[in-house]
């Protein structure tokens, strides 16, 4: 059995918790992108026009079914090459959103089919144009059931960045990994970083799950 | 000019994609069914350990648990080629997640069903295995074929501790030729075409489940 070295694992830890920092900073913007483009992604698969809503439909699936790890060394390697220059942190950001964007996708469209017919008729009754109907009467209804399901897609996000390391983002597993190297002990940095992500996604869902309770418990 | 010569070499990481998937699914299938057993088991050390394990492995990012594996298990005298902490962690990982839909669907199945069970002077591991799991089964597939793809697109994950997988053989790849965009968009279609063929077998193996046991009457 290997001992776990307390003063080593000590002195690290101002180091990881910098890449805690990096590593929520990431979520937090990724997230923001991934809610924005994936209500675009779900309101474009509903749309009458076909061009609109099959390219729409083929991005999400694409997307989901493929690994977030490619499509980042796919980002962070064709984009300048387009002449995109961007930051490895805003490139990582870019992918995380974009892929979870499609499984918010996935969600608003569980939310909006949840609508029934009749708040559709009566804003037509009532002579609402659509951009009203979605924003004044559909999307107020349909978005407050799925913000759990969202949250869950927040802490799965969380859990993905560490895939950024592999962009050289100084996030918290990348720095574990670059002091582990330097002191050739791996067991205190990456037992750290798992506690760290452990702890946070365990905090993260106690908001998530009451949310959930909420809106099951009826009158609500 | 789209030049194809590097498909051959991209072909062999591929196999190594698919080999792992496969082998990742099948371990954790015993893995999932063994967590969600024993979270449901009536001692509570065993639902302890499944619950332990569950929260451990769904908390953490699945990248950490690769690396941890890597490089903490050999410092406690384990040395393992690295292709086996791959499907290890894919395994652990995927099971975990698969233990909760076991549960979810077992605890979905009517409560009738185990009355008449026993009514029927059915053991308790008769009840489980010949009347609960059989109809919890078809509950189970659909989101298990989800679980599928996401387990195939985390065995990309296993390029960081250097197995040649299609991830790890397009890096090799750009590295000699440069073609970035066309590595890597060859790469992506290979993946989407594995998880359509995953798909298209769950959908297969739920068709001839419904065929041979009917839908289940509420």
């Amino acid at each position: 059995m290997i001992a776990f070295d307390w003063q080593y694992a000590w002195r690290v830890l101002p180091e990881l918790g910098r890449g805690l920092v990096v590593t929520i900073e990431a979520t937090v913007l990724g997230m923001l992108l991934a809610v924005s483009f994936g209500l675009a992604l779900a309101l474009m698969r509903r749309a009458q026009s076909r061009i609109i809503a099959w390219p729409a439909a083929a991005f999400v699936e694409f997307v989901r079914s493929t690994p977030l790890l490619v499509q980042l060394y796919f980002l962070f390697y064709v984009l300048p090459d387009a002449g995109l220059r961007m930051s490895p942190l805003a490139t990582g950001v870019l992918a995380l959103g974009l892929h979870y964007a499609t499984y918010c996708s996935e969600v608003y469209r569980a939310g909006l089919e949840g609508i029934p017919k009749e708040q559709w008729e009566a804003a037509t009754a009532l002579n609402l144009g659509p951009w009203r109907t979605m924003v004044a009467v559909i999307l107020p209804q349909a978005i407050p059931p799925v913000i759990p399901a969202l949250g869950n897609y927040l802490i799965a996000m969380f859990k993905d960045t560490p895939l950024l390391s592999a962009i050289t983002v100084l996030e918290m597993l990348q720095r574990a990994k670059i002091v582990s190297a330097e002191s050739f002990r791996y067991v205190e940095p990456l037992t750290i970083v798992g506690l760290a992500f452990l702890l946070v996604s365990l905090i993260a869902a106690i908001p998530v799950r009451r949310l959930e309770r909420n809106l099951r418990t009826p009158g609500a | 000019m789209l030049s194809l010569e590097f498909i051959p070499s991209l072909l062999k990481g591929l196999e190594v994609t698919v080999l792992l998937t496969a082998a990742g699914a099948l371990a954790s299938v015993p893995m999932a069914l063994a967590a969600a057993l024993a979270k449901m088991s009536g001692y509570r050390l065993l639902r302890w350990i499944a619950s332990t394990y569950v929260e451990v492995f769904r908390g953490t990012s699945a990248l950490v648990q690769l690396f941890w594996f890597y490089f903490v298990l050999p410092l406690m005298g384990l040395r393992l080629e690295a292709f086996t902490v791959g499907v290890i962690v894919l395994a652990l990982n995927t099971g975990a997640y698969g233990a909760e839909v076991v549960r979810g669907a077992v605890t979905a199945v009517p409560r009738s069903q185990r009355e008449a069970a026993l009514a029927l002077n059915f053991s308790p591991r008769q009840t489980m295995w010949r009347i609960i799991l059989p109809q919890a089964l078809q509950a189970i597939l659909p989101p298990a074929g989800n679980l599928m793809i996401e387990l195939l697109k985390n065995t990309a994950l296993v390029s960081f501790i250097t197995i040649t997988d299609l991830t790890f053989s397009a890096q090799i790849l750009r590295a000699e030729t440069l073609r970035t965009g066309e590595i890597f968009g060859a790469v992506l279609l290979m993946y989407f075409a594995v998880a359509l063929a995953i798909t298209a077998c769950v959908r297969g193996l739920e068709r001839w489940l419904a065929r041979r046991h009917g839908s289940v009457a509420a």
